[in-house]
């Protein structure tokens, strides 16, 4: 078992004509994806290194029958792609792209109420379920299977959460990047229940940083309903207020939101916090043993 | 991006949202002649740079006629103004506004702001206008007022008459109050605003609303699609470091400490910092070189990096997944060479041909010191640095 995909998800690639696009959904098929086609408006009917090409989501869904979508469109016509992808009656929808404009995904998360569709990212590194299913821009050969749930904001500090973790020889059930803008489709929080309602994952990861409250909102559910160990790493201690810290929602801004009150409550909540990024495998051993 | 109080009132202007009469002026003179022009005194004379608290330091003061304004603007042009928002070393005034003046009955906080806990634009306003709006937020929370706006709707009348009650108004102001908030937020949707602030929204003694004040953050993402806006960038408000940066797409901020850090990735750039500060070092700058670094893109950086006097040792902490390691190590090595980094490097590598990358640090000839992991590699630079400093 696994959260959000497995061997079964059928993926096709919106934006597979470009070359980010068409570079991992050729990724992403040597890894044993079921990469079943793409969308590029205008090209439909065409084929790419043997991806069958659609002008529209729609068609693309009709004669593939996927499931799953990942958007590497510019950032222009992201906001446009997802809801594209929710109206063809796609299930999951991952979106790479960085730079979105935030008031875009204020209406995107509007338009995507009461659907029944899920999006994860923007600006994420993708969802994979080590051994079965890897969408995005993450290198694969550094997971493995195994009962440990990763979610986090940033791409390169879930690979090293997970590197901690394979070479300790603990491998993961599936790893979640939600992205680092301050609004996107699915949070922590709701990462959280699914690890929690997922048999296989024994115990969780979660990576967070600076700006914002969900860290917060996600340790109360630990706190509140959670049966299963979370250990947590917060980045940005050492990042100083009103700066923006690479990453849109990486600020601390009136006050709030810095590492040091995040880490605080998350202890408080029972989440086992490493102080050091090298220490977050050390920091689950410390509440849970494989 | 941030721009000036006068650019932003002039955007303000075209939305039909009440703001004063005024100019921008560069220098002294031009100030007494737009005084002149805009009818009889007193009028506001106030320095433009981005940041809040500038009366406190003197660069808002009121004149009573032409002269004074231009005796004031002349005081002003040149003056390093340092506020609770500049950081200890101040910004320079280039340019200033002179305004009408105003006669003020009461002061109202007005802002709107994209609230991340409901991913909806949120109206937010107090009674308490003219104060820092943060202090409020802290000490009298009971006295802000939000309203969150429907995307799809934006903000109804309902909504903005009910937060002009709240606010105390009478009806002939909250007739006033609700076109001028309805205006705002349009003014905000189609701006592309990460945050639009009026501090103080004045009443004035003749029972007209007003906005003194207008400071508007408008999302770099969406910049795409306000060329014109783009435009009015200012660069003098920048760090020049970070100017550069940008220009290699390089996300670069200076901090105060000794290591200079280079990191793919913003969540572990940070961390590395994080880990730095762990082992008692102090980070220099924030550093992320990105996904699909160069070699031209790791030269860039490592001269960002050693521009800044105060960095006495680099640590490099790569996690490569597509980028692959021997890759970058080429680049650590041509840099290195190309520069010549005097100070101790210290090298970490992940992921994909690490192995083929640390045999070609190894084999450089050059001084450069390889770590396994975060942890050694932090300890690494920072017993590096403070052993130079013994």
């Amino acid at each position: 078992m696994s959260i959000l995909v497995d061997k079964n998800t059928k993926v096709i690639t919106q934006g597979i004509t470009g070359a980010t696009g068409l570079f991992h959904a050729q990724g992403a098929r040597e890894y044993g994806t079921q990469m079943v086609g793409g969308v590029t408006p205008g090209k439909g009917g065409t084929t790419i290194d043997g991806f069958p090409v659609f002008d529209t989501v729609e068609d693309a869904v009709k004669a593939t029958g996927a499931n799953a979508s990942v958007i590497y469109v510019p950032p222009i016509a992201t906001a446009d792609a997802i809801m594209e992808a929710v109206e063809a009656g796609i299930e999951l929808v991952i979106c790479i792209t960085e730079g979105v404009p935030v008031l875009d995904m204020v209406k995107v998360n509007k338009y995507m109420e009461g659907k029944s569709c899920r999006l994860i990212g923007p600006n994420c590194p993708g969802v994979i379920t080590p051994g079965e299913c890897k969408i995005g821009i993450m290198p694969g050969y550094i997971h493995k299977p195994g009962p440990v749930g990763v979610v986090s904001r940033s791409g390169t500090l879930t690979y090293e959460a997970v590197w901690q973790l394979t070479t300790r020889n603990i491998g993961q059930t599936t790893c979640v990047g939600i992205g680092g803008d301050p609004v996107n489709g699915t949070s922590h929080l709701d990462v959280l229940k699914m690890f929690e309602n997922d048999p296989a994952t024994e115990a969780v990861i979660m990576i967070g940083e600076i700006g914002g409250d969900a860290e917060e909102q996600a340790a109360a559910y630990v706190r509140d309903h959670m049966t299963k160990p979370v250990a947590a790493f917060i980045a940005g201690a050492t990042a100083p207020a009103g700066k923006r810290m690479g990453h849109a929602g990486a600020i601390i801004s009136g006050g709030k939101g810095d590492a040091a009150s995040k880490k605080e409550f998350l202890r408080e909540c029972g989440v086992s916090v490493a102080d050091s990024p090298a220490e977050m495998a050390e920091a689950l051993l410390k509440i849970w043993q494989p | 991006m941030n721009i000036h109080e006068y650019q932003a009132k002039a955007i303000l202007r075209n939305f039909g949202v009440p703001v004063p009469e005024g100019h921008v002026v560069y220098n002294g003179n031009s100030a007494r002649d737009w005084a002149k022009r805009l009818g009889d005194g007193p009028y506001a004379i106030k320095a433009q740079i981005h940041a809040g608290g500038r009366g406190k330091g003197g660069g808002v003061k009121i004149a009573k006629n032409a002269d004074e304004a231009k005796k004031y603007a002349r005081a002003m042009f040149g003056m390093t103004l340092v506020t609770h928002q500049t950081g200890p070393e101040g910004k320079t005034v280039k340019r200033v506004l002179i305004e009408s003046g105003c006669d003020i009955a009461d002061e109202f906080y007005v802002s709107f702001l994209v609230d991340r806990a409901t991913d909806m634009v949120t109206l937010m306003a107090s009674a308490e206008g003219g104060m820092d709006i943060e202090e409020v937020a802290a000490k009298t929370p009971e006295k802000l007022f939000f309203e969150p706006i429907d995307p799809v709707v934006g903000l109804t009348a309902f909504q903005a008459r009910k937060v002009a009650f709240k606010l105390g108004f009478g009806i002939a102001q909250v007739k006033q109050a609700v076109p001028l908030l309805m205006n705002l937020y349009k003014a905000f949707i189609e701006t592309d605003c990460a945050l639009l602030e009026i501090n103080p929204l004045v009443l004035t003694g003749d029972g007209t609303l007003i906005c003194l004040d207008a400071k508007l953050n408008i999302d770099d993402n969406a910049l795409f699609r306000h060329i014109r806006i783009r435009d009015l960038r200012d660069y003098d408000e920048e760090d020049a470091m970070e100017i550069e940066a940008s220009q290699y797409d390089l996300s670069y901020i200076a901090l105060d400490g000794n290591i200079g850090c280079m990191v793919n990735g913003a969540g572990l750039a940070m961390a590395t910092m994080d880990i730095i500060k762990h082992y008692g070092g102090d980070p220099a700058n924030f550093l992320d070189v990105g996904g699909g670094a160069t070699i031209e893109r790791v030269t860039e950086a490592f001269k960002l990096i050693l521009s800044d006097d105060k960095v006495k040792g680099i640590l490099v902490n790569i996690f490569g997944g597509i980028m692959k390691c021997d890759v970058i190590a080429t680049g650590v090595i041509e840099a290195a060479k190309q520069i010549g980094v005097t100070v101790p490097l210290v090298v970490r590598l992940e992921g994909t041909n690490v192995g083929l990358g640390k045999k070609l640090l190894a084999e450089s000839g050059l001084n450069i010191v390889s770590a396994d992991g975060m942890a050694d590699a932090a300890q690494k630079i920072v017993k590096a640095v403070q052993s130079q400093g013994e």
